[in-house]
């Protein structure tokens, strides 16, 4: 069958029954009550939920073959929780589990691939799979496919009983014997749990894995003890140095800051830049250079932002410090500045990755956005975009938020250059497609900026970027242009095999990923 | 005119959208291509026939060629190979050549 985006799918993948992606707001699910593993339990017999080590807590969760076990991504690269708990599981000899972290960063020593070589784990589902373990899985390492979704999708499959949780292990930069556990404070500190809270909730037992015990309670709670049936003390828990040391450095590329110029550009240009205008940014090169230029031109234009969203670099610190925005709501938090802001900063919040993305929910912070600047791998003349496969087929990246603000934003704007070395990155169609063009408002390039025809806002995006002299380029020439200087690249041919699922919010399949030929 | 390669000569770097191509002489072997390079899968193909053009463009038949490729253009090749080739051959590019 074919979906609303053109792409072929079949009916089922494995056990995997693929329900077509129909468009934005057309899936057709009658909405049943809410599925969850959380069980009523009694408070602990021996009056604390401390046990020794982590085998300790992974016999007293019952976990079996076959289960389903999760973690969140906030320590980033410098996660050490995934790599012990893994390591335990192993030793205690438990295999064919489903690994569902809220995104598989790229951890070493040891990797995740060893674990799905050696039978531990047969099945994954995240919102990215980076690194060395998604190179083996593009390769056909895994009998099952990968099922990835966009952040939104996550709570979403959760609740909705497509992915049920056996066992969440929460790592915690600081929690009390009783379950209480933040990263908002302590060594190692993460900042923002957000993507934790959905598996505390709804998992069937939940370990919270510490290296800072802290005395009874412990403050602030981000993950209260009501939700939490044993805690662990392990040495270390997180490298701070790559949690996120300090804040990234502005870009010196000019052509990154020249598309950074005109995205602000394109923002102070619309009608909606305005007092009490909500947006989101986001950490790439690109990202950051637009968070500056913005508090700029907000500055000059005598305005402030209501809100700012998502996962928060030290550049919106500085604006929240400066008085340019009343609210920053951190679903994740990208730098150590921005980690310590939650803690110092009243108006800087932690909020659950459902409250900031699950379109399944009674309404999230996406909704009251106004403008989200996204990055992207490729664009195709459709505004289709890709964010999860290079120009190889390799896996580049992970869905992260991208769909759902693209969908959420009153104005997407996806900012790249038009070519990245010998690679096109606007294309007549994307090898994958993560979020659908009809989702997509703006593409800014350093050879132009492209609104989208079918966009909800075109016409008045439209009206008031004239008015304001940006210059405006179709997007077929775009990708002309993108041809005319790297050439046209050879398709990359690949087998039957699908070695991944990529879902779209709403839960269905918007396309899948097939294993490269060799 | 037909240049011969008398030894091994290197033009390009390794930065970013560069190539570095290595050009050895390879007496009675024909043109041998090593490439290396992060967009092989979709131009590996092109740029194997942009090396042999421009050997042929110089009538060259037999060299050993190294190429480590960071995604450089069409126009970047062609220059580092022919630069490869002047410095392997001792001899000057032929610039007025260039404007036919």
């Amino acid at each position: 069958m074919i979906n609303a985006v053109g792409r072929e799918l079949p009916e089922k993948i494995g056990n995997y029954v693929v329900k077509p992606f129909m468009g934005i707001g057309k899936a057709v699910d009658d909405l049943p009550p809410v599925v969850s593993k959380r069980r009523p339990s009694l408070r602990p017999e021996s009056g604390t939920k401390l046990l020794p080590t982590l085998e300790d807590a992974i016999k007293a969760c019952g976990l079996k073959d076959g289960m389903t076990i999760s973690f969140h991504h906030c320590f980033r690269e410098g996660d050490m929780v995934i790599g012990q708990v893994l390591t335990a599981i192993r030793g205690l000899g438990i295999k064919n589990l489903r690994f569902a972290p809220s995104a598989v960063v790229n951890i070493k020593n040891p990797s995740v691939t060893e674990f799905v070589k050696d039978g531990t784990i047969t099945n994954i589902e995240a919102s990215g799979i980076r690194g060395e373990l998604g190179d083996a899985v593009i390769d056909g390492l895994m009998e099952n496919p990968v099922i990835l979704r966009p952040h939104g999708s996550r709570p979403r499959a959760i609740e909705s009983g497509d992915l049920m949780i056996d066992v969440a292990f929460l790592g915690a930069s600081a929690a009390d014997e009783y379950g209480n556990a933040t990263g908002q404070i302590g060594p190692n500190a993460c900042g923002s749990m957000g993507y934790a809270f959905v598996d505390a909730h709804n998992a069937g037992k939940v370990v919270i894995v510490t290296d800072n015990l802290v005395d009874y309670p412990c403050a602030p709670i981000s993950i209260s003890q009501q939700y939490v049936d044993y805690v662990v003390k392990v040495d270390q828990a997180g490298d701070p140095a790559k949690i996120g040391a300090g804040a990234a450095r502005i870009t010196k590329n000019p052509r990154d800051l020249m598309i950074a110029k005109r995205t602000v550009d394109v923002i102070a240009a619309s009608r909606m830049f305005r007092q009490g205008f909500s947006f989101q940014t986001g950490a790439g090169a690109i990202a950051i250079a637009c968070t500056n230029f913005l508090s700029e031109r907000m500055e000059e234009a005598g305005i402030t932002a209501s809100f700012a969203l998502g996962g928060i670099p030290a550049a919106i610190i500085d604006m929240y410090k400066k008085g340019q925005v009343r609210v920053v709501a951190c679903s994740q938090s990208f730098d150590a500045v921005a980690a310590k802001a939650i803690v110092e900063c009243p108006g800087v919040i932690e909020i659950d990755n459902a409250v900031y993305s699950n379109m399944y929910s009674k309404g999230c912070m996406l909704d009251k956005l106004n403008f989200g600047v996204l990055g992207a791998l490729e664009v195709d003349t459709d505004f289709n975009i890709n964010i999860l496969t290079g120009s190889s087929g390799e896996m580049m990246g992970g869905l992260g938020g991208g769909p759902d603000v693209a969908d959420g934003a009153d104005i997407s704007i996806v900012t790249l250059p038009v070519v990245r070395g010998r690679t096109p990155s606007i294309v007549p169609k994307v090898f994958t497609c993560c979020t659908p063009g009809t989702s997509v408002a703006v593409v800014v390039t350093e050879a132009g900026v492209a609104l989208n025809p079918k966009h909800k806002y075109y016409e008045e995006l439209k009206e008031d970027l004239t008015a304001a002299n940006v210059k405006l380029v179709d997007i077929q020439d775009l990708c002309e242009l993108a041809r005319s200087i790297v050439g046209t690249p050879k398709p990359i041919e690949c087998t039957d095999k699908i070695v991944a699922v990529v879902e779209y919010r709403d839960g269905t399949v918007i396309d899948v990923i097939r294993q490269i030929k060799r | 005119m037909a240049l011969n390669i008398k030894q091994t000569a290197v033009a390009g770097t390794m930065e970013s959208s560069d190539v570095m191509v290595t050009v050895k002489p390879a007496e009675g072997q024909g043109l041998v291509i090593h490439l290396q390079s992060n967009v092989l899968t979709t131009f590996g193909d092109q740029i194997r026939a942009t090396v042999q053009e421009v050997f042929s463009d110089f009538g060259i038949r037999d060299a050993e060629v190294f190429l480590v490729d960071k995604g450089a253009i069409d126009c970047v090749i062609r220059a580092r190979v022919q630069a490869a080739i002047c410095r392997a051959s001792g001899e000057g590019f032929n610039w007025k050549g260039e404007d036919k």
